[in-house]
């Protein structure tokens, strides 16, 4: 994600145990402010340029600039101030924000010009966009409130299990673990047959034991888990939301 | 970063939501269920070569009040040791830091999923329930979310009472254990403890409705005692009578077992003393129902043996019938003397 975007930063520029980025938006100190949009907005931002791209039929160019100008005013207006998580969540918080947005765009389009102070963000459209065509042929979505908050859940697990995925593989490379992410890389990331390799094919290899390619595998994915659940606590504003979207992330549905 | 696929997400989500086992001797076989509190898989006891199953939190999430309830849970279960109640073995933290116990598999068919026809089979196993409810009454804890669902009937008969998620502690055993139950030491890392009897806020509403007692369902947290499982157990035998087709829960307003048309049909067919039985138990008021789950189980079992119930009262006719419905085989065979005996007078007559 490095390569994509710089908003979010490397590892590190946030502390360890991440709190909730949605209260700290709120924060009087703007520093903290400031690291707290960065993140929701590492997060989102693919999400909602794919939804301009979708749902809004705006092309390339337009959803470029709608994104951006939507995210520079999320910092510079205090949105977030309004939010309320017993009633939504932030991803439909942001997506009614970004149908407001593109329904006033001559309005923003203007604000564009005078928003001097607010951030501009250094996004990789290039690659969110190539996203868009890997992901098939554009098809407009459909007005119907299921189907754009399936779309906006389905692009926010991947935009974070995305930056999970690099914040992995950067702690693995800090921490000599490159083959853990390698075999991580193998059997969860790539396609269908490389993951068939057995583990004795992969242990030989990566010149190690049939057991170590078990248990780098479990160090990876447990790892893998814990950022995401990390990166996803920092999107919610309650232990009752977090665990909500938590179950929504890893797939879990109680029957 | 790498576009992740919907596939490649799939498969993320699928080992990140597996437990990590690492370290401990249980190897996961599948996933058999999940819940409000957690996912229960099937895996093996590599040290003891026997299947259980294991109840997990789908998030790590230690001393929160979900990771409480679990261990909770797994400490009443340590609590009661009866063939009635699932028993439990171990309990502690997984490498991923997710609160797990384990306990016995218990193979066979949910009350609510297994068609049995005889209604004396029914009955029996009604009172099985009632065996297992009445000891951990006399244990001091109660259930509160009593279904056909959280009762397991296996191959042989075997009936057991699951899901003590939200029991509530009534009074302390005399003798209280340690509450952290790491009995398997060696698989359970960092064995976490329960120091205090979980609070439930009065206004908190904890059950199924339909089975929940009245005073349950209003949240009277503090005021619910025993009673309440008892109406819990009135709605289960309600629901036995009317057979797995029942599309309401019994103590809906809806009309419960009689509501759709196959229960309807199905509730013809229910004894009158069966159906009082049912109807003491979920009574309104508390103090109306009866006074015990023993006492309850006592009615049935009257019932199954010919006699009288408690909740029924006969009129001389309906006696004389049961009368003669009890002693039918005595009465058949006097009846059969008696006419051989006029059918060989009249022979010798002629």
């Amino acid at each position: 994600m490095t390569e994509d975007t710089r908003i979010g930063g490397p590892a590190g520029k946030f502390p360890a145990t991440r709190l909730s980025a949605v209260l700290a938006a709120r924060s009087d100190d703007p520093a903290e402010r400031s690291r707290a949009l960065e993140a929701i907005a590492a997060a989102y931002w693919k999400p909602i340029y794919k939804y301009l791209r979708m749902r809004w039929g705006k092309s390339n160019e337009d959803a470029k600039d709608l994104t951006q100008d939507f995210f520079a005013k999320l910092f510079e207006k205090e949105y977030l101030d309004d939010f309320d998580p017993a009633k939504a969540r932030l991803r439909t918080f942001l997506r009614i924000c970004a149908d407001r947005f593109v329904a006033n765009e001559a309005k923003a389009a203007k604000r564009l010009k005078r928003g001097g102070g607010a951030p501009h963000l250094s996004l990789d459209f290039d690659a969110a966009e190539n996203e868009l065509q890997r992901a098939g042929p554009l098809v407009q979505l459909t007005a119907l409130p299921e189907s754009v908050d399936d779309f906006l859940e389905k692009e926010f697990i991947r935009s974070l299990f995305g930056l999970a995925v690099d914040e992995l593989r950067r702690e693995c490379e800090s921490r000599g673990k490159q083959i853990h992410f390698r075999l991580f890389e193998i059997y969860d990331l790539e396609g269908e047959g490389a993951s068939n390799a057995s583990y004795a094919e992969l242990a030989k290899e990566f010149q190690i034991s049939p057991t170590d390619v078990t248990n780098y595998l479990a160090f990876a994915r447990r790892e893998f888990r814990r950022i995401a659940l990390e990166r996803l606590r920092e999107m919610t504003a309650s232990e009752e939301e977090f665990r909500r979207e938590a179950r929504a992330l890893l797939g879990v549905v109680p029957e | 970063m790498n576009w992740l696929s919907d596939e490649a997400i799939a498969r993320l989500q699928t080992a990140s939501a597996l437990p990590d086992l690492a370290g401990t001797r249980y190897r996961l076989i599948e996933r058999i269920g999940s819940g409000g509190m957690g996912t229960v898989y099937l895996a093996e006891d590599s040290a003891l070569g026997r299947r259980v199953a294991l109840k997990i939190l789908d998030l790590p999430e230690l001393r929160t009040e979900l990771s409480e309830r679990l261990l909770r849970e797994a400490h009443i279960l340590a609590r009661l040791e009866h063939p009635g109640i699932v028993p439990v073995h171990d309990a502690g933290t997984l490498a991923d830091g997710r609160v797990f116990y384990a306990m016995k598999f218990v193979e066979g068919e949910r009350l609510d999923a297994k068609r049995i026809d005889a209604i004396h089979e029914r009955l029996r196993i009604f009172q099985r329930i009632c065996e297992a409810v009445a000891f951990a009454h006399a244990r001091g804890i109660l259930h509160r979310d009593l279904k056909p669902e959280n009762v397991m009937v296996g191959p042989f008969g075997e009936v057991l009472v699951m899901d003590w998620g939200v029991a509530k502690i009534l009074r302390e055993d005399p003798a209280p254990r340690e509450v952290h139950a790491s009995i398997g030491v060696e698989t359970s890392r960092k064995a976490p403890t329960v120091t205090k009897p979980l609070k439930t806020e009065h206004g908190t509403i904890l059950g199924t409705p339909g089975y929940m007692a009245p005073e349950q369902a209003r949240g009277e947290v503090e005021s619910i005692d025993e009673r309440a499982d008892i109406y819990s157990l009135g709605a289960i035998l309600k629901f036995l009578m009317a057979g797995p087709k029942s599309d309401a829960p019994p103590g809906s307003d809806s009309g419960g077992a009689g509501n759709s048309t196959a229960s309807s049909a199905a509730i013809a067919y229910v004894p009158k003393a069966v159906a009082a039985i049912a109807q003491k138990a979920m009574a309104e008021e508390p103090a109306s129902r009866y006074a015990s789950v023993s006492d309850l189980a006592q009615d049935v079992a009257r019932y199954l043996d010919g006699a009288p119930v408690s909740a029924y009262p006969e009129s001389p006719f309906q006696k004389a019938a049961r009368w003669a419905k009890r002693y039918r085989v005595a009465i058949g065979l006097v009846l059969a003397y008696l006419v051989v005996r006029a059918l060989l007078l009249l022979w010798l007559k002629r």
